[in-house]
């Protein structure tokens, strides 16, 4: 009897996720897909013409401002995040690991707003320096981005590779191997699904990120012409003109935030049928 | 070529605690030579100590000498690389790498040097040849490793070794995770590969020290836990006429 009401009680719960996401989906797209119809794919996703006063929806700038955004923050923080793991797993004495892996457990945990706060006391600046302009731009959401993923990747990463049996380090270093043979050779291959895995999670974060984007970018609706221009990524244009926007202008926002999903969905699938054909 | 093992007045310590007492002994070339004794009598770690892999371990300490071939293997000069190519190791447990038939038998060559495409397809046929596994796996050579069989993962991983050229080979209990067929096919083998090199196997296995080596050591911990070599000699002997009245309890199997 009770364990009829328990299996009711956690179906219940695992029930939340699911019932969310078509919630969700459904929500989004029947407010986003009207804009489809009025003003069609073309005039959205090939045009620069963002200008809603005037009736122009076009969502380029965005779109390849939320891509050059990721891939930059890929670029840079990936590998950042990769060497950490390898570090903390293959070569790091535990004196040293007890010091850093809480590092950067605590980067996971800080608020977004506070890297916007990080990139415009620090980065903003460091950015004029280099780069000229006003300081907000691709090369500082770049940064701040790359260290917000770094957490994500790297401990993901290291998962996957202490997963791997101490066997085959055994096996690799016995035939004569260096340390660094082993890791490079064995070791990364060995892991290498769970390290795809973690950099497309990275990428999904970085692709989501809004607040800490917002604040660095510099919002400009335009596609960026040099590291230091400014630009507007899907994320950052939905929150800065949700609370102003009325009629198509918000239909437009919500197809944007319909592409945002898509791209989540698409990645999550890459994933998965990826890492199924390399576990079997 | 004949390779030898010196090991004198050997002591050996994980942290504080003392495995190996005053071991002394030398290995030929050419031979085999099988280490017997209990559970937990430290044959494997002297095992371990030939090749270094004990330096793996933390806190790991190393008193005495063992030379190959006269040079002392435990100096700050010495080259781990060289040392572990030309002693090469089987463990317990097949461990193939993750990867196909063929890069695992190639993974030494590639390590060592840069083999051309048909070196390396010469050397993988002729070691896979050796092992006894290329009829088997000959057609299939570009498949996952992981999905032989255990005794077949075993060869493999003998063939590993031999890619390498090896002057020495230790075997750390091979046949313990395998069946019979496999384990009769390693043991076949190992008569085989003796001429080439020679072969130092621990085994918990009495039957087949008896039938493979030639020369046996037995090793017993005292009751604190520090073993020490009873007794080293011919396998027949060893078997037969055991000098010391432990090695024989243990061979008639009054203990262990």
């Amino acid at each position: 009897m009770s364990a009829r009401i328990l299996r009711k009680v956690f179906l219940f719960c695992a029930l939340t996720a699911v019932v969310s996401v078509v919630l969700i989906f459904i929500f989004v797209a029947v407010k986003g897909a009207p804009i489809f119809a009025t003003a069609g794919f073309t005039r959205l996703f090939f045009s620069m013409n963002w200008d809603p006063l005037k009736g122009n929806f076009g969502m380029l700038p965005f779109i390849v401002g939320s891509f050059i955004v990721t891939l930059g923050a890929l670029v840079l923080g990936a590998p950042l995040a990769i060497g950490t793991a390898i570090f903390l797993s293959e070569i790091a004495h535990d004196r040293i690991k007890r010091f850093i892996r809480p590092s950067v457990e605590l980067l996971a945990g800080i608020p977004s707003v506070i890297y916007g706060f990080f990139g415009i006391i620090l980065l903003v600046p460091l950015s004029r320096m280099l780069f000229g302009g006003s300081g907000f731009g691709l090369a500082t959401a770049w940064i701040v981005l790359a260290i917000m993923i770094l957490p994500t990747i790297a401990a993901i990463s290291e998962d996957a590779i202490s997963a791997v049996p101490p066997v085959y380090r055994m096996g690799s270093l016995a035939l004569g191997a260096t340390r660094w043979q082993t890791i490079k050779r064995v070791v990364i291959p060995t892991a290498m699904p769970g390290i795809v895995n973690a950099v497309v999670l990275g990428m999904g974060r970085a692709i989501g990120e809004t607040m800490a984007v917002l604040m660095v970018l510099g919002n400009a609706p335009s596609v960026p012409k040099s590291v230091a221009s400014p630009a507007s990524t899907l994320t950052s244009a939905i929150a800065l003109d949700m609370s102003y926007a009325s009629g198509v202008h918000q239909t437009a926002l919500f197809a944007m935030g319909l592409i945002l999903l898509a791209v989540s969905m698409v990645l999550i699938t890459v994933v998965r049928v990826w890492s199924g054909r390399v576990g079997r | 070529m004949a390779t030898t093992f010196e090991v004198k007045n050997l002591d050996f310590y994980y942290g504080d605690f003392q495995a190996l007492e005053d071991i002394n002994v030398e290995i030929e070339g050419s031979t085999i030579t099988a280490f017997i004794g209990p559970s937990g009598c430290g044959k494997s770690t002297f095992l371990r100590c030939l090749n270094r892999m004990n330096d793996l371990i933390p806190e790991t300490r190393v008193e005495g000498l063992i030379t190959l071939d006269g040079r002392d293997i435990y100096t700050n000069e010495t080259d781990l690389v060289d040392l572990r190519r030309r002693v090469g190791m089987i463990f317990q447990q097949p461990n193939p790498f993750p990867m196909s038939i063929y890069d695992n038998v190639a993974y030494g060559p590639r390590l060592h040097g840069s083999p051309s495409k048909s070196e390396l397809d010469g050397i993988v046929e002729t070691t896979l040849k050796q092992a006894a596994l290329w009829k088997e796996v000959k057609d299939k050579l570009n498949s996952l490793a992981l999905s032989l069989s255990g005794g077949q993962q075993q060869r493999l991983c003998i063939a590993r070794v031999l890619a390498v050229n090896p002057e020495v080979v230790l075997m750390d209990e091979p046949a313990s995770a395998i069946d019979p067929t496999s384990t009769q096919k390693i043991e076949d083998l190992m008569a085989e590969l003796k001429e080439r090199f020679s072969i130092i196997i621990v085994t918990h296995n009495m039957q087949q020290a008896a039938r493979v080596s030639d020369h046996t050591a037995f090793f017993m911990a005292d009751d604190t836990g520090k073993a020490n070599l009873i007794e080293f000699g011919n396998t027949d002997q060893i078997f037969t006429n055991p000098k010391d009245e432990r090695t024989e309890s243990y061979i008639t199997g009054r203990f262990g």
